[in-house]
């Protein structure tokens, strides 16, 4: 194959029709109220994670929304399961049990049980 | 898909196209890269529509290369394109046709610049002036050479001997039209048919006989921005950007792309080879490319021009299937002989046939 | 007593100004341009926050009407209006009226989504509005693409003439995100398989009842808020379409395949609001909308003494809230033939 210096790039647009969603409609199950999750941030602005390097739970969130899970599993560790983010959720979303489910559906996924 | 709809924006934006007395400046791309089609240009005015179409030679590059590339401040392209305008006048003409999108959408934008800053425009008047000891009016009429061939698209059609229909089942030929980004994404009503359905190429196309396919990165750019391509690493971006024109062309099977911008062309044929090389994907029905043209070279095609003559044989994508499809007689044997069937030399064979 | 009003427009408002004048005695002629009363409403098929049918509002205030003494002149456009004196005089059709004071009840219509290039309206068969899926909801005939085959994923394009500076309608409509959020509700319960999506840029669930409404759509339908204004659409082979957002709570560009759009269309001054403001040369606000004389204490006087608004033909407003100021405009109008 020639070489020519470049290559053509990856697209980074959300292609929403191509996306894996086993680990949401996983958390979707355990814990329906991420239905209502209406994207507000409070839970990043109390992250005790957040405050020191760079976690986002909001922006998880709404990934996993879209089916894009490949950042997930990386991300996911950083979260200390303080709870924080439990007591401000304006909306009442049991966050604390989103993030036990991702966690549980990624290693079901290792485990080829989704 | 409702027509009616698109043809409410088309009557929304119509411009004023100049007559006749047109004063024409040439693209730096299409020069080096398409030469014959400016000839084609030159010679369908003159000779074929009659009209009064006049070249000056100290006219210059518009600088829109360098500007676009942040190798020249705004101040520097304001003079250049003064003098442009200087040159016009001495020539005695007032409506410019310029060869180059790009030139066309810079010109336009001074001159908006110049309306509502006046006071750039008298700084300019006087860095002509130190410059060159010039003076200028601005232009009575801008209109691009795709335009000006919009206007006088029915008085070519009867002059056609060809029409863009395939001989061998009867149909239009399907055809992408695309748009330089310069024409009217900037100033919308300067353009015809608007930015978001342009009319300029659809009604030459669709008088012409051929059939327009509307796929939906229509709008999107070829890739062909001076920044984009200019420095080496860049050109992935580019790139990126054609072969997501083609991806979403292809399930249309169209027959050709034309386009007026000159850079566009230059693009959407070259990069179907780097795109063929790199990732072993062609684009074409036949698993070939899809050939690219500009509007000139179509119209020099229909009228019966010789293609060698039209300078088709500089492009990368081979466009004999749509020779033959249109039924045009050529000879393949000259399409590499140069003036008096003088032996050029033959370019290398791509991998994947184009 | 024996003074008399002209309401200009038989929408909601205007019907009900005109009854409420007419039970306090007053001698009240309407007009109306089209052939029936009702105005927008009567369009439509259900109303937020309670999902009722509109035709309990038309019918409830057409009843009023018929049971006051309020002459209703239908299929007439009032032509011109004119101080003269103490009196105003109105002229529409043949008639040519002297009356005490004027309420006009223009109110609005529907942006022209046309007007959206880039979104195909009136181009692409399968982008429609508002006021289109309520005319579907209402004939309760199938919900389906263009070309009769099902679907599975719907979006509602929010601010579609509003809050846009290309269209020269800087306000925003009020209502639109709340109707959009209704008519999801509803679509749903209608076309259960299907995937919904809202593209905002703010949610405006400013009413009793919104917010609440907005979390039954998250919680109980599935309707997915993505936010992100839609900067084009353009159609596939197959009859779908590509349309492209940025998903800005993530930061990148999405791209998605629909098989129906509806455009949130905004709210505008109607033409007569419009024309009739000109032509008067009243204050206006919001580009036509006519501006009240004060925000907080006269709402439904103008800068023309006599003439009173009621109703949307001020501004975007929901229909609670157009029935409460046509009832205050009726109070004013009395207070001002009381005092005159």
């Amino acid at each position: 194959m020639k070489q020519f210096g470049f290559s053509a790039m990856t697209p980074r647009v959300i292609d929403y029709d191509g996306d894996d969603n086993r680990i949401l409609n996983y958390v979707l199950r355990k814990e329906p109220s991420f239905t209502i999750c209406m994207s507000c941030g409070c839970c990043t602005a109390s992250c005790s994670a957040s405050n020191l390097i760079s976690f986002n739970v909001r922006k998880l969130g709404v990934l996993l929304r879209r089916g894009i899970s490949d950042e997930l599993e990386k991300e996911i560790n950083k979260c200390m399961l303080c709870g924080k983010c439990n007591l401000v959720c304006p909306r009442g979303i049991n966050t604390r049990n989103v993030i036990l489910s991702i966690k549980k559906a990624l290693t079901k996924i290792d485990e080829n049980e989704l | 898909m409702n027509l009616d709809g698109k043809k409410a924006i088309w009557a929304n934006y119509q411009k004023d196209i100049a007559d006749d007395k047109y004063f024409y400046v040439r693209s730096c791309v299409r020069q080096n890269f398409f030469p014959g089609a400016e000839t084609t240009f030159l010679r369908m005015m003159k000779d074929v529509l009659h009209k009064d179409i006049f070249e000056n030679p100290c006219h210059t590059s518009c600088s829109g290369i360098g500007y676009h590339s942040d190798l020249l401040p705004l101040e520097t392209t304001m003079t250049v394109v003064a003098r442009q305008f200087s040159v016009m006048n001495e020539s005695g003409y007032e409506n410019l046709v310029p060869s180059c999108i790009t030139s066309f959408g810079l010109y336009t934008e001074i001159i908006d610049t110049w309306h509502h800053f006046p006071e750039t425009l008298d700084k300019t008047r006087e860095f002509l002036k130190k410059a060159t000891g010039r003076e200028f009016e601005i232009p009575k009429n801008l209109a691009h050479a795709s335009d000006v061939f919009y206007k006088f698209r029915k008085e070519i059609k009867e002059k056609a001997t060809y029409s863009l229909v395939n001989k061998q089942t009867g149909k239009p030929l399907r055809v992408v039209e695309h748009i330089g980004c310069h024409y009217a994404k900037m100033f919308p009503s300067k353009g015809v048919g608007g930015a978001e359905y342009p009319h300029v190429l659809v009604g030459m196309i669709e008088d012409w006989g051929g059939e327009i396919v509307d796929y939906p990165e229509r709008r999107h750019c070829c890739g062909f921005g001076f920044r984009q391509f200019a420095v080496m690493a860049n050109r992935g971006y580019s790139l990126s950007n054609s072969k997501k024109k083609f991806e979403s062309m292809q399930p249309y099977e169209p027959d050709m792309i034309i386009t007026n911008c000159p850079g566009c062309p230059l693009f959407l044929d070259k990069w179907q080879y780097t795109l063929s090389e790199l990732e072993g994907k062609t684009y074409g029905k036949d698993g070939r490319g899809i050939p690219v043209f500009t509007f000139e070279e179509v119209a020099g095609l229909i009228l019966g021009f010789d293609p060698w003559d039209i300078g088709l044989q500089m492009h990368q994508v081979g466009t004999e299937s749509i020779l033959d499809k249109i039924g045009i007689k050529y000879d393949p044997e000259k399409k590499y002989l140069g003036k008096n069937d003088k032996k050029l030399s033959k370019p290398l064979q791509p991998t994947f046939a184009l | 007593m024996n003074k008399s009003v002209v309401v200009i427009g038989g929408g909601i408002a205007g019907m009900e100004t005109a009854a409420c004048l007419a039970e306090k005695g007053v001698k009240v002629t309407l007009f109306e341009k089209n052939e029936k009363v009702g105005g927008n409403v009567a369009n439509w098929h259900s109303l937020f926050p309670t999902i009722r049918q509109s035709t309990e509002i038309i019918q409830h205030l057409e009843k009023r009407l018929k049971d006051s003494s309020v002459t209703v002149i239908t299929n007439t456009l009032v032509s011109n209006i004119s101080k003269e004196g103490s009196m105003i005089t109105v002229k529409g059709g043949d008639a040519r009226l002297s009356t005490d004071a004027v309420v006009l009840a223009s109110g609005f219509q529907i942006f022209d989504s046309k007007r959206k290039e880039e979104f195909g309206y009136g181009i692409y068969d399968n982008v429609i509005t508002s006021s289109d899926l309520e005319a579907m909801m209402k004939k309760d005939q199938p919900i389906t693409t263009k070309s009769g085959k099902p679907i599975n994923r719907v979006a509602f394009i929010h601010c579609v003439g509003s809050r846009d500076e290309k269209v020269g309608n800087h306000y925003c409509s009020k209502i639109c995100c709340v109707t959009g959020v209704k008519q999801a509700i509803v679509l749903r319960s209608k076309i259960p398989q299907t995937e919904i999506f809202c593209f905002y840029i703010d949610l405006r669930m400013y009413g009793a009842g919104f917010e609440e409404l907005y979390r039954e759509a998250q919680e109980k339908h599935g309707v997915q808020f993505v936010r992100g204004r839609l900067s084009e659409a353009a159609e596939n082979i197959d009859g779908t379409l590509q349309i492209k957002a940025e998903d800005t709570l993530s930061g990148r560009p999405l791209k998605m395949k629909i098989d129906l759009m509806v455009l949130l269309a905004g709210m505008e001054p109607s033409d007569g609001t419009k024309s009739l403001g000109k032509n008067i040369g009243l204050t206006q606000r919001m580009g036509a909308f006519i501006k009240p004389a004060d925000e907080h204490f006269s709402q439904n006087k103008c800068s023309m003494e006599g003439m009173f608004l009621s109703g949307t033909c001020s501004g975007p407003m929901s229909i609670n809230e157009t029935l409460s100021d046509a009832r205050s405009a009726a109070q004013i109008v009395e207070q001002y033939l009381m005092n005159k």
